[in-house]
């Protein structure tokens, strides 16, 4: 935003369109997606199809019942939103759960507000957040990798830290029961790292967010002080994939440069506070969730000052 | 006669307490979570409603501009009394599910509304219609809330279960639900005045 000037036409068009924001955004979220499925199994793939069908089936309802041009869909929003929430899963979910989901999103979360453009809450998490308040017993139903010996059920590594030990290599590469995108950290890193030099997300918010959390937990995540084991949060849970894919929504997250070191510390703060204290193993959704509702107030209070006018 | 029919009307549409003047909506929020909780405080509301119209309306004469509230108060506060013992004696487990909600009603915006805005400038009769319309419009509104949240959220309509292995979305029995229901409703309703 710092390079924005206005001059008279004529323009150049850069290219960027919203459609193509929101495919490459797809594209970088692919190889966790892919990590998932190997891990997890075929299932994880089904509940993957089923969710990006529920939001492009809703979406396409929905427009219909606005009047608006059902073409909108094919922007690509729609499926990424079916993407994330599918991410947020865990693979063995009954298959009305991401249709539930990807349609509360996109009804809920994204369409009665206006659409695309218009949403307070980052859709898919609003879709999760209320799955997760329904049904919590198959939200919490997590899945071994297929190649695990006892392959029916088993506690995220985050819900049951304190009984298991994972060693570091296996958070990264995602050996451990999980939501369907969340645990293959390395592969999730690749697609952040494609969002970043592709200019399509800055590191202010993922880097305020991890950071916060990465120092909150070293201080308070221990026994005494200073003595937490902030490298099993950084790599447990859905800091990474909620820092990099879903915190950085465009439409929920503030403006300015200065407003999103604000919402990712507030992001930080909230997750680590409900890891450490909350009665939820994870938080990472519902901080994210909690600070896209301060986003107008952030963007208020960080507004930049109109050149040549001094301040009063 | 047509115009008191108009007063009564007016409660239930154009003016519904919930939807169109958005008031009481503490209580719709607290009891709405099933029809039968639903109902009844609707029908004792509507007791409180009627009852402190009438009387303010009775002597909106004598009360004097600036003590006007706490007058108010004191005769929503009889009602309110009558209709929570009445409710402990033959429905104590109505009772027990509202809990403290029935003495709530003294606080209810919708009571204090139509005694302020209504009963204090209209004749008795005019205030008997207005208080049943607002009333009706009330538990209307709350047997529609508690209908949709007691279906989705506990997979029964009063009591009964509808769907054999519906596995109901406890969301809508929560306080997140009812903030949903009554918003979609809200926009709903709107929608349906503005295409009129």
């Amino acid at each position: 935003m710092n390079n924005l000037t206005v001059s008279p036409a004529p323009h150049i068009k850069s290219g960027l369109t919203t459609q193509r924001i929101m495919w490459i955004v797809i594209l970088a979220l692919l190889p966790a997606g892919l990590a998932g499925v190997y891990i997890f199994g075929i299932c994880s793939l089904k509940v993957i199809f089923i969710s990006i069908i529920s939001c492009i089936l809703s979406e396409a309802i929905f427009l219909k019942f606005r009047q608006r041009d059902t073409r909108i869909i094919l922007d690509g929003s729609a499926i990424l939103t079916g993407l994330i929430l599918a991410y947020n899963l865990p693979p063995e979910v009954p298959f009305w759960i991401p249709v539930v989901g990807g349609a509360v999103s996109i009804i809920i979360g994204k369409q009665l507000f206006g659409g695309l453009g218009h949403n307070i809450f980052n859709p898919a998490l609003v879709g999760r957040a209320f799955l997760q308040i329904s049904w919590p017993v198959y939200m919490t139903t997590w899945k071994n990798p297929r190649w695990a010996l006892d392959a029916v059920s088993s506690a995220t590594p985050l819900a049951k830290e304190k009984a298991v030990n994972f060693s570091y290599i296996d958070l990264f590469l995602g050996n451990h029961g999980g939501c369907i995108g969340e645990v293959c950290i390395l592969m999730l890193l690749i697609g952040a790292l494609i969002l970043i030099f592709t200019n399509i997300i800055s590191f202010h918010i993922p880097a305020s967010f991890i950071g916060t959390v990465v120092v909150l937990t070293w201080i308070f995540g221990g026994d005494g002080f200073f003595k937490g084991d902030f490298v099993f949060h950084l790599l447990a849970g859905g800091l990474v994939l909620g820092a990099f894919f879903m915190a950085t929504d465009y439409v929920t997250c503030p403006l300015t440069n200065k407003g999103k070191l604000i919402f990712g510390i507030g992001c930080g703060i909230l997750t680590s506070l409900i890891r450490l204290k909350g009665s939820y193993p994870e938080g990472v959704s519902y901080a994210i969730l909690f600070m896209n509702a301060m986003v107008p107030l952030i963007d208020r209070y960080t507004k930049t000052r109109i050149y040549g006018i001094s301040k009063t | 006669m047509k115009k008191l029919f108009k007063e009564f009307l007016k409660g239930i549409f154009r003016e519904n307490p919930t939807f169109a003047l958005a008031l009481g909506l503490c209580q719709t929020l607290a009891v709405s979570t099933s029809i039968v909780n639903g109902f009844g405080m609707g029908v004792a509301a509507t007791f409180v409603i009627l009852g402190s119209n009438i009387i303010v309306s009775a002597i909106r004469n004598f009360i004097p501009s600036k003590i006007r509230i706490p007058c108010f108060i004191v005769i929503i506060a009889t009602f309110v009394t009558i209709v929570e013992l009445v409710m402990k004696a033959y429905f104590p487990l109505l009772s027990k599910a509202l809990g403290i909600f029935v003495p709530l009603i003294v606080v209810n915006c919708i009571v204090m509304a139509r005694a302020e805005a209504f009963a204090s400038k209209h004749t008795v009769v005019k205030s008997i219609f207005d208080g049943l319309g607002m009333g009706a419009g009330f538990t209307l509104a709350l047997v529609l809330i508690s209908g949709i949240r007691e279906a989705f959220g506990n997979g029964t309509l009063l009591g009964l279960v509808i769907v054999r292995n519906f596995e109901p979305a406890l969301l809508f029995i929560l306080a997140p639900g009812a903030l949903l229901v009554i918003g979609i409703l809200i926009g709903i309703v709107n929608l349906l005045s503005q295409r009129r």
